[in-house]
């Protein structure tokens, strides 16, 4: 069985953000880190590779400069592969121009699943693992809690409004998990040393046969037009616990006459 | 200068509507002549609804049984664009759900359509729609628009409108016929499962607590719903512990998760985090109990408490017992 795994180089959510005044867009020439939210995928795959008892994980990346740090955190959690399109004329990609180059790349690796991340942890559109399976013409499932393959068909539990759907899906497919549905292993040590001497196909856009105006700037069908601060919040009243804070909050509650 | 058309995405269940799907119609409305919806369900139900909120149509692909919402109605749709048997709309709204996000994404690429999502407001600038999207934890608001020629797909965070009923007549019923498949359509639901959650769902309570990483474990986020339980409240989480697997996805606030507006937002143990305070800082009220007094929460809240919440929560839970 191969598994793909989407995964995405981004700026460490933990550092303030900062857009670039010239494109409008959030600065990505800072390091990248591996999205937390593409962890879930890899220990996914990799779960479903070892119950299986055979089988590959193969990560698809895709990144406008020659980032790899994030790619080798998950080829250290034990993903075995990976190709990474690193391309200058990415930058500016909207969610269809990098569906169609994840999709171009993830068919050259001819898996029997692919998963990502629901959305990723700065652009969170929302919409790229649904259109990677339109542009395969592959059955998805989209938000996903549980994964079990058997055969040729992956059962899923897919989280909805209402709970959640126990959805059957013939291989192969695209699916999307919801973040914390398994354990994310940490690299070991010896993961850490073998993850640089796995092999990553580097690729450009035109390796793919997709042209350069179909992707990055030239390619997105959207554009910023205004970025304005938004009306600030006001802060009230801090107060230290000094053992009756909870008074405080019951008065607060009593004067909005919800209790 | 107004929108000709605009196809809102339909959302529906045992309750009627989705709340999700008037608040689109109500703005739909003020931007657009024409407003008509479109659905995988069975339109004949929600017509009435959909009429007084101001669609005039629905289309309607009929009951999916497990069929998946996302290739099906998405499949109708361009499927009816290219027979020439419906004029496109200028754009279509859909909302920031689970279905809603599927949808968009296979229209998209059916249509060759960019998507833009998480959109909070929507208006016009000149003839054309323009939509503002947060970032940086709600700090700066981003205003966009398409350059493809159409139709616009726009993805609206809930939360974002006010539903408005104006008393029109039942949505005309049109059928949506859904075309083959082939292998995109091979995902069936074999049965669904509704998650039996005591008190008021998380986006429609009057207040909301929510539990963070400052609980430090699972087991402690029990005080959270007990704290909920007493005030009739729902309880919520970070993405922190969601992260961490001690509650699931469904109760996240924040940019990956639900959006709340309550009357009462009470974060526990909550740093703040730019990902949390999208989701809440739309809140009447913040209340915020953390143990470190920078904790960027502080920022927006209208009570903070500099303190241990496992040693304040419990005092209120207690303090709010029999009132």
């Amino acid at each position: 069985m191969k598994v793909v795994v989407c995964v995405k180089q981004i700026p460490d959510p933990a550092d303030p953000g900062a857009l670039d005044p010239g494109t409008k867009t959030l600065r990505r020439d800072v390091k990248l880190i591996l999205d937390e939210s593409d962890s879930y995928g890899v220990e996914m795959a990799l779960q479903l590779v070892d119950t299986a008892g055979e089988g590959s994980v193969h990560l698809v990346s895709m990144v406008p400069n020659d980032e790899v740090s994030g790619l080798r955190t998950a080829l250290a959690m034990g993903a075995d592969s990976a190709t990474l399109v690193s391309d200058e004329v990415l930058a500016g990609s909207d969610a269809l121009g990098t569906a169609r180059v994840l999709a171009a790349a993830i068919e050259r690796a001819e898996p029997d699943l692919v998963l990502a991340a629901t959305e990723s942890s700065d652009g969170y559109t929302g919409v790229v693992p649904a259109q990677v399976a339109e542009l395969l013409a592959l059955p998805s499932v989209t938000f996903a809690k549980e994964i079990a393959i058997d055969g040729g068909t992956a059962t899923v539990r897919r989280q909805t409004e209402a709970g959640a759907d126990l959805v059957e899906c013939p291989l192969p497919a695209v699916v999307s998990v919801t973040a914390g549905v398994v354990e994310p292993r940490y690299p070991s040590f010896r993961g850490i040393m073998q993850a640089k001497n796995k092999p990553v196909d580097n690729l450009k856009v035109a390796d793919l046969g997709i042209a350069a105006e179909q992707v990055g700037w030239a390619g997105a069908g959207q554009e910023i037009t205004d970025i304005a601060d938004a009306p600030e919040r006001a802060a009230g009243e801090v107060v230290v616990d000094e053992g009756d804070a909870h008074e405080r909050i019951v008065a607060f509650l009593d004067d909005l006459k919800v209790i | 200068m107004a929108l000709d058309k605009i196809w809102v995405y339909c959302e529906a269940g045992p309750e009627g509507v989705a709340t999700i799907t008037l608040e689109m119609l109500a703005k739909a409305r003020e931007v657009a002549g024409t407003v008509e919806v479109f659905c995988g369900t069975d339109g004949a139900v929600c017509a009435a609804e959909l009429g007084d909120h101001g669609a005039t149509a629905v289309y309607s692909t009929g009951d999916l049984g497990g069929r998946m919402q996302g290739v099906s109605v998405a499949s109708a749709v361009a499927a009816a664009l290219s027979s020439g048997s419906v004029a496109a709309p200028d754009a279509f709204l859909l909302g920031t759900t689970y279905d809603g996000r599927d949808v968009a994404a296979r229209l998209s690429v059916k249509l060759d359509a960019s998507v833009l999502s998480n959109v909070v407001d929507l208006r016009l600038d000149g003839d054309r729609l323009v939509g503002v999207e947060p970032v940086f934890g709600g700090t700066l608001n981003v205003t966009s628009r398409f350059t493809d020629g159409g139709p616009d797909i726009w993805l609206v965070r809930p939360k974002s409108f006010e539903p408005s009923a104006v008393g029109g007549p039942p949505a005309a019923v049109v059928d949506l016929p859904v075309p083959e498949l082939g292998a995109a359509g091979a995902a069936v639901v074999l049965d669904r499962f509704t998650e039996e959650s005591e008190g008021p769902k998380l986006d429609e309570a009057a207040i909301v607590v929510s539990g963070g990483r400052g609980l430090g474990s699972a087991e402690a986020y029990s005080m959270i719903e007990q704290l909920a339980k007493e005030l009739g409240a729902a309880p919520g989480a970070s993405r922190a512990i969601v992260d961490a697997g001690w509650v699931p996805y469904s109760y996240q606030v924040g940019q990956t998760g639900k959006v709340v507006k309550p009357t009462v937002y009470i974060a526990c143990g909550i740093s703040g985090a730019t990902q949390h305070l999208v989701g809440m800082k739309g809140s009447k009220n913040i209340i915020a109990i953390n143990k470190d007094s920078e904790a960027p929460i502080f920022a927006v809240a209208d009570l903070g408490i500099v303190g241990d919440v496992h040693k304040v929560v419990p005092k209120l839970t207690e303090a709010l017992e029999g009132r």
